[in-house]
């Protein structure tokens, strides 16, 4: 016996020549957003320098040379200026620009991988596991980030590995909440009761269903994120704890020039420059991959 | 061919539960009320009935993706509804289900052929090279070609969406496929395009089909015998032919007549239902159908009806039939 | 020409998105006569509705634009009217009743509120009046309780009710073309019986004109007089509605009408319309319908039909054009002289 075949269309022909590579799709799709654009070069620029800094710098940003303290930007062949002990402002701005990267990128990754398994087996698996989960995010939530953050700091002490730390405790709790409301509504999606049907496994539905659909929501949550941490990092520092001086971090330099506002005013305006652009830079881009990302989520 | 019994679900029940807060009663919803019928090999057995009256619920429940409240689903001799998770899981290879929305049914971060692999690989059938074959056998069968395994959901129309949806169910070979409302989203063009391929299909590997619709023509053209419900019960079995011809339950009568002409010539007596369909969280006493009815009698405000049997296996669950020596009072009870 | 309550002439409507643009509606020819019912046919995306939202001027402004002709409403052209002077317009003397009753309601108003809105736009009306007006037209829907009704919720009201408010809605200004779009695709059968009785209740009570938006042919021959067939931004098809159920000339229209179930025997194989709609970025020259049609020939592809007339039939097929059907006349003679 056959079966009777309908004709296909020609549709999918041109569903071939719309087919690019994901990387292309991606560039085109940023080319065409300019906040976008802005974003991730910011973005780049920021990688770049955290992690060739240490060679483009013009000055040793330690040395502190008292001849030449507190002299305003532009002279001597100091870009930005130097500060109270005569340091080259420019020099330390881009390696504190590595202390934002590490504690942005660190810290993302350590809260959010703690947040999503949370949010994943609250939403998941739901029952008491989820309530105690849920009540524990709740009081936690209830806390002024920021508070929680210098709490903590102040307990386990200051340094680049400590503010880490007390950042990514703060942060997780964002990431459980949003990642479980999204298991919540993958779990009610038809093609989730289409597997079970299928007979597929319950952890098999776990992994290779409602996980590779996280996805999204995870990137477009971190990046986003990463601005927060990187704020927050400069508020710890310029209140005196986190990263400690003569290490140069945005923050410390923030905090250092502040005694100075009245009659050295660049001391405290390019640290504070650099922390908004990196800050804008991040939401941008985080911006626009919620934007360019979102529909996909929806299924087109 | 049509003797033996595949399916036979006995006084299935589903209740809703919704808290309205601490110290409150909670409301509770018969979305499946003491549902009964059999389902015969190779037969299309349809329920039919308007949205809330618990047909979809009642399919979900046979199938275990809603656990039932009371009640038993035998399955070639097997209760389904007690059997343990991964007994159950593995059942599931022989029986199948077709989902309405062809766009939310299929994973839209998976290819075509990781969602027909899937099936294959979780009941752990034929080696890998066989699977693929057999994928792009069904592939074919259904209307579409090898050429579109890579590619993901969004890239088909709605159509063709659905015919992923349908080798998905078949390609395990099942005896059993229950298919809730698979034409329902589909266009009038696109429609009749599946159904053909599910008449297909059927004949090819001797399927049998429990086929939940609102849409009468639909049911006309391709079931054997349908079971109307209303707010969680069936009210009427009959076979198709027969229900059409010859409707008994006055609900049935005004569905039937309430289906719009096929032509502007053709003159059709209406039979106008008053008001809604009420909450299943709050169902009218006696028989559910009797605020609407216009044939209502005092009776049907107390009692349930018991099912009567006609010729052929056709019952109606309406006191009208009941041979009843009392007085009859005809009420008009409705607005 | 003054029977004609809405003429729409030759309208081409584009869409932008980014840098793409499509053009939905390409040249759409229809016109709506005093007092009868027009039904607009077709399946999804064939720019039925687009057409609707563009006589009520309910098109998004950014992102799209009628490129070319003309949409008459008592002989005026409304099509490039200020959003100003279309408010007036709106509700008042064209109006319109959606898909989803369940949407077109806020929630967080009575129905009483929501209902109050167009008599305090248009008509200069005291609360009372007001009040009394709206407890009048829910009446006249069928709606029981009417005094009770109008200070409620729409969470309180089932759909088929919700439909009425919406009709009612619609009624309240007495408007002279009402424009139905799918009103009963989301209801059951026996709610979807009520409303179409309904609607044709009010239409012959208010005198008013009824355009109806549908997927489903058996709601036009239950309720309209004309009918115009729409296909891939097209009209491909205008007759009234005896002639189009008795003789289709179109056909797409002959395939929709062949693959309805009620027209096939029971468990015989539908028939269907092969293939799929094009999307608009895949329309080129010819016939729109060609590369599904199964008389297609070579002309079809290459030349966009005209519409051909027959009478007060109007068809966009080759198959209609004089000259093609005595060449293909010729054709049969010769095959059976040979």
């Amino acid at each position: 016996m056959t079966v009777n075949i309908p004709k296909v269309t020609h549709t999918t022909q041109s569903i071939k020549a719309k087919k690019q590579s994901a990387v292309v799709t991606f560039f085109s799709n940023l080319l065409r957003s300019w906040t976008g654009m802005v974003g991730f070069l910011i973005m780049i620029l920021l990688l770049f320098i955290s992690i060739f800094g240490q060679w483009i710098v013009p000055y040793d940003p330690l040395l502190a040379d008292f001849g030449k303290k507190l002299l305003p930007p532009m002279t001597d062949g100091h870009l930005l200026g130097t500060d109270q002990l005569g340091r080259d402002i420019f020099s330390r701005i881009i390696l504190g620009a590595r202390v934002s990267v590490i504690i942005g990128l660190t810290t993302v990754l350590i809260a959010g991988t703690f947040g999503t398994i949370v949010g994943i087996i609250s939403g998941y698996f739901r029952g008491w596991v989820d309530v105690i989960l849920m009540r524990i995010v709740d009081v936690q939530l209830s806390f002024p980030f920021i508070l929680l953050v210098l709490v903590i700091n102040a307990i386990i002490g200051s340094g680049l590995r400590n503010i880490i730390i007390s950042l990514a405790i703060g942060g997780w709790v964002i990431f459980a909440r949003v990642i479980r409301s999204e298991v919540l509504a993958l779990r009610e999606k038809e093609f989730i009761t289409a597997c079970v049907a299928t007979g597929v496994t319950r952890i098999g539905i776990l992994f290779k269903h409602i996980l590779p659909n996280l996805f999204t929501p995870i990137i477009i949550l971190s990046s986003l994120q990463i601005g927060t941490y990187i704020i927050a990092e400069a508020s710890v520092s310029f209140l005196g704890f986190g990263v400690q001086p003569p290490e140069p971090a945005w923050g410390n330099m923030l905090n250092e020039g502040k005694d100075y506002i009245f009659s050295s005013w660049w001391l405290i305006t390019f640290p504070g420059i650099a922390i908004m652009i990196t800050a804008l830079g991040v939401n941008l881009f985080g911006d626009w991959l919620r934007d360019t990302l979102d529909p996909e989520l929806k299924g087109e | 061919m049509k003797n033996e019994v595949l399916l036979t679900v006995k006084n299935l029940k589903k209740y809703y539960e919704i808290s309205q807060g601490m110290f409150k009663e909670k409301i509770v919803v018969r979305a499946v009320d003491d549902v009964n019928f059999t389902v015969m090999r190779g037969e299309t057995f349809a329920l039919v009935g308007e949205s809330g009256c618990g047909k979809s619920t009642t399919g979900r429940t046979i199938l275990r993706l809603v656990e039932p409240t009371a009640g038993e689903v035998i399955f070639k001799g097997t209760n389904l509804a007690s059997l343990p998770y991964e007994q159950m899981r593995s059942l599931r290879k022989q029986m199948q289900m077709v989902f309405q929305d062809p766009y939310a049914s299929l994973n839209p971060k998976k290819t075509i052929l990781q969602i027909l692999m899937e099936p294959l690989k979780v009941h752990n059938k034929f080696d890998k090279k066989e699977r693929l074959r057999k994928i792009i056998a069904m592939l074919k069968i259904v209307g579409l070609s090898e050429y579109h395994l890579d590619r993901y959901p969004h890239e088909f129309s709605g159509g063709q969406r659905q015919r992923i949806g349908i080798a998905r169910a078949v390609i395990l070979q099942p005896d059993f496929i229950i298919a809730d409302e698979p034409v329902s989203a589909l266009d009038v063009s696109v429609q009749s395009q599946v159904i053909n391929l599910m008449l297909e299909l059927q004949k090819e590997f001797g399927l049998t089909y429990l086929f939940i619709s609102h849409d009468l023509s639909v049911i006309q053209h391709m079931t054997d015998r349908v079971a109307v419900m209303y707010l969680g019960k069936i009210v009427e079995v009959a076979d198709t032919e027969d229900l059409f011809r010859n409707p008994k339950h006055p609900y049935t009568q005004a569905l039937l007549s309430a289906v719009p002409v096929a032509h502007p010539k053709e003159e059709k007596k209406r039979i106008i239902l008053k008001g809604d369909v009420p909450s299943p969280a709050n169902p009218p006493s006696g028989c559910a159908f009797h605020p609407r009815c216009p044939f209502a009698l005092e009776i049907c405000k107390t009692k349930m009806p018991e099912p009567t049997t006609f010729e052929k296996g056709h019952t109606a669950n309406c006191h009208l039939y009941i041979k009843n020596e009392e007085e009859i009072e005809y009420v008009t009870s409705y607005s | 020409m003054s029977d004609k309550v809405l003429q729409v002439n030759d309208l081409r409507i584009r869409f932008r998105n980014g840098k793409e643009t499509s053009q939905p509606i390409r040249g759409v020819n229809f016109h709506v006569k005093k007092g009868e019912t027009l039904g607009i046919v077709g399946e999804s995306g064939c720019g039925k509705s687009v057409t609707s939202l563009s006589v009520m001027g309910l098109l998004p402004i950014k992102t799209s634009e009628i490129v070319s002709g003309e949409i008459l409403f008592n002989n005026r052209d409304i099509s490039r009217l200020k959003e100003k002077e279309y408010r007036k317009l709106r509700g008042n003397e064209i109006s319109m009743i959606f898909q989803e009753p369940m949407t077109s309601l806020n929630p967080v108003f009575t129905i009483g509120e929501q209902l109050s809105e167009p008599l305090r736009q248009h008509k200069k009306m005291s609360k009372s009046e007001i009040r009394n007006n709206i407890i009048a037209v829910l009446k006249q829907v069928g709606l029981p309780r009417a005094e009770q009704i109008i200070d409620e919720y729409p969470h309180q009201l089932s759909g088929g009710m919700r439909q009425r408010v919406m009709i009612s809605l619609a009624l309240l200004c007495h408007p002279k073309l009402m424009i139905a779009d799918e009103p009963t695709t989301a209801l059951d059968v026996t709610i979807q019986a009520q409303i179409l009785e309904l609607l044709k209740e009010i239409k012959v009570k208010n005198e008013m004109s009824l355009m109806l938006i549908t997927h489903d042919l058996s709601v036009v021959a239950e309720m309209c007089d004309r009918v115009v067939v729409m296909y891939a931004g097209e009209v491909v098809e205008e007759a009234e509605v005896n002639e189009l159920f008795d003789r289709p000339l179109h056909p797409y229209t002959q395939g929709l009408m062949k693959s309805l179930p009620s027209n096939n025997e029971r468990k015989s194989k539908l028939f269907s319309i092969d293939g799929q709609v094009p999307k608009p970025s895949e329309i080129g020259e010819g016939c729109v319908f060609a590369n599904r049609c199964p008389f297609a020939f070579e002309k079809c592809f290459a030349e966009t039909p005209p519409a051909f007339n027959r009478g007060k039939h109007i068809s966009k097929c080759w198959l209609q054009d004089p000259a093609v059907k005595e060449v293909m006349q010729n054709e049969e003679r010769s095959i059976v002289n040979s």
